[in-house]
């Protein structure tokens, strides 16, 4: 005797409750901390903050530990934090220029006034284990260096290309026009590149990085130097409606690039140099490059190039950037879909009996 | 360990707004509604919000039901007809954590009822509200995935691709091949997409006295069917309409005008078939039907 299933609010109770265990671990280790993941999985951190659009490093290694390293969970988690949060206030734009700078390098001049500077980068590490870090403790005090950061106003390198007019000039949407959230309006197209570097900012990182990828490889027109990337800490400054002058908020790191890329020149623009950007919160360098490769492969239709390929589909990458719709839509086939199954399976029967029937009557033929 | 949370269906989550946005949210998804009442079947972009729940798991009912939801309602939560389904179970607790109000299972005690896959059996009278859970909300999205071009497509009333969607169907199969998410015209106007409720529910969304509001989240689109609005499934002339029947009752209530699933009772192919809508089942059982493998259910 079938009895109907009940008892799912008991089965949701469990699940939650053998989720926390899951998610503690063996008890006779030690309780990650918030402050370990705020400090030792900084680049956990800094993508969790970047795709979750959110600039706090204690929310997002609360959610990391909450979501159990589960970077895609911690970001939604954080997400739906910050769709709670009343806006006080538009800031003014960050200037990158004035960066107290970490990390500089360029990849189109050997040497440049301000210097290349490595900074924290695995770039020249050799990929090999290090066994060391299996045991606690023996790690080396940390040796900071009082010239790690250069001073302000470091000429970025499209600067140069923009003095002899070898590269577009940046062109603002338009003065003290409002800036489009797309955390509050829907999705309009054409979307405009402030909508679209928004999308791309919030956007996964894998899927960026892919579809970079896909654009360097001859799926798109992508062949870009990195004219510069550089991390370091800017200040966010706000002007309060009372006080009519700018005043500084608080200070963030970011990592900004600027890729130069090569364009032929059209019947209205001489041959020159143009631009694709990509910024992210703290150091996510690979994010910041990827999206600066589908911004400028998105630019296709303004340049006036062919758009024939994923990268420079404005709505296929839009549509398709945001992995907290995309995680939520995929897993959703978890749900009970029973009753559209069941219409399928009554379809399915029927296109089969009629198909049987069709072939007895030409057998008795 | 969260546990004390999430044990108490009553117990209401502190530190958030009446039904979980902030009123100036809800002014904003009250407004897409009105507008999408006053365009029946037309879909209005809104500003859909992150809900703490996952995009494809309701957002966009939620965000509706959200919005209309007041202190004096009494909210059902279904999926695939049943209330004690996983996911309905979290939408219906999420409500009662963040309202406060009464919930039900009952269809007729309900003044709001939030469905995914089906519309209740028992029919909907004036003032009941029946929000939809929309996955994918543009009717012509599997015949062109562009929404620039589909939302010229709706402007100009050019829907042909469809008939011939639907023609091409009878010509290889010999009949309509789509079960469910059947395309219905609203208001002789609009091509609308019913979500995905077996085309057995499409003839009640016609000339329905409770209101339908269907909410898409992660599209970010509301739409809706006014109370008495003509609602036509998409046919021919020669081949009409028609909807899902079975050769069996339901196992445990007798009824034959119910929508069934099917569920398998063994290895060996043994199945029987119950009512989709536990509601409907129930209220029939108590009734003093039974079906070939039900008991009686003492009425209360």
């Amino acid at each position: 005797m079938y009895v109907a299933v009940k008892g799912g609010e008991k089965a949701i109770d469990n699940a939650h409750r053998l989720l926390a265990e899951e998610r503690r671990g063996d008890t006779d280790v030690p309780e990650l901390s918030i402050a370990q993941i705020k400090s030792q999985m900084t680049l956990a951190v800094d993508r969790v903050m970047t795709e979750g659009s959110l600039y706090d490093r204690d929310l997002a290694a609360l959610a990391i530990k909450q979501a159990r390293g589960d970077l895609v969970e911690a970001i939604f988690l954080l997400r739906a934090f910050r769709t709670t949060l009343p806006r006080f206030a538009t800031s003014e734009p960050i200037d990158t220029g004035a960066m107290q700078v970490r990390r500089r390098i360029s990849a189109t001049y050997k040497d440049l006034p301000g210097g290349q500077i490595l900074g924290p980068t695995f770039d020249y590490t050799h990929r090999l284990l290090d066994f060391a870090l299996m045991e606690d403790g023996n790690e080396t005090a940390a040796h900071q260096d009082p010239n790690a950061k250069v001073g302000g106003d470091l000429p970025r390198v499209s600067s140069y290309l923009n003095n002899e007019g070898l590269i577009e000039q940046e062109r603002p949407d338009g003065d003290g026009a409002p800036v489009p959230d797309l955390t509050r309006e829907p999705l309009d197209f054409p979307a405009g590149r402030a909508v679209r570097l928004q999308n791309l900012a919030r956007g996964d990182e894998g899927f960026l990085l892919a579809l970079g990828y896909s654009s360097q490889r001859g799926y798109g027109n992508n062949h870009p130097f990195a004219g510069e990337i550089r991390m370091g800490e800017v200040t966010v400054e706000i002007i309060p409606e009372d006080l009519g002058f700018p005043v500084v908020i608080g200070e963030m790191t970011v990592t900004e690039c600027e890729q130069v890329n090569q364009f032929k020149g059209s019947a209205v623009e001489p041959p020159q140099f143009t631009r694709g950007y990509g910024l992210a919160f703290g150091h996510s360098e690979r994010k910041a490059m990827a999206m600066a490769l589908v911004d400028r492969s998105l630019r296709a239709e303004e340049l006036g190039e062919e758009v024939e390929n994923p990268a420079q589909d404005e709505e296929f990458v839009l549509y398709h950037s945001d992995n907290v719709e995309a995680s939520g839509f995929v897993q959703h086939l978890k749900l009970p879909h029973y009753v559209d199954f069941q219409g399928e399976l009554e379809m399915v029967r029927n296109l089969r009996d009629e198909q049987q029937q069709t072939q007895y009557k030409q057998a008795g033929e | 360990m969260n546990m004390s949370q999430s044990q108490e269906q009553a117990d209401i989550v502190e530190g958030y707004n009446f039904a979980y946005l902030d009123e100036q949210t809800k002014r904003m998804i009250r407004r897409a509604i009105l507008k999408a009442v006053a365009v029946p079947g037309y879909q209005v972009p809104f500003g859909s919000r992150e809900m703490p729940l996952p995009y494809g798991w309701g957002t966009g009912g939620i965000q509706v039901t959200a919005g209309v939801i007041g202190a004096d309602d009494t909210l059902k939560v279904i999926d695939q007809g049943a209330d004690d389904t996983t996911n309905a179970v979290s939408i219906r607790r999420f409500f009662a954590r963040t309202t406060g109000v009464a919930t039900t299972e009952r269809t007729k005690d309900a003044t709001i009822i939030q469905t995914r896959h089906r519309i209740p059996e028992r029919a909907l009278s004036e003032g009941q509200i029946l929000v939809y859970q929309v996955p994918i909300p543009e009717a012509l999205r599997w015949l062109e995935p562009r929404e620039t071009e589909t939302r010229k497509m709706h402007a100009l009333e050019e829907y042909g691709v469809m008939h011939v969607k639907l023609y091409e169907d009878i010509a290889r199969f010999g009949r309509i091949a789509t079960s469910y998410d059947y395309p219905v015209v609203v208001n002789d106007r609009y091509l609308m997409r019913p979500s995905p409720i077996p085309k057995f529910d499409n003839p009640k969304m016609d000339n329905m006295p409770a209101l339908q509001l269907f909410g898409a989240g992660r599209e970010k689109r509301i739409y809706a069917i006014p109370p008495y609005t003509k609602v036509k499934s998409l046919d021919f002339e020669d081949h009409p309409f028609e909807i899902q029947k079975w050769d069996d009752c339901c196992a445990l209530c007798g009824a034959k005008d119910s929508y069934l699933d099917e569920v398998v009772m063994d290895d060996e192919g043994g199945r029987m078939f119950v009512c989709s809508d536990t509601d409907y089942c129930e209220d029939r059982r108590t009734e003093g039907h039974i079906g070939p493998m039900g008991t009686p259910l003492a009425a209360e």
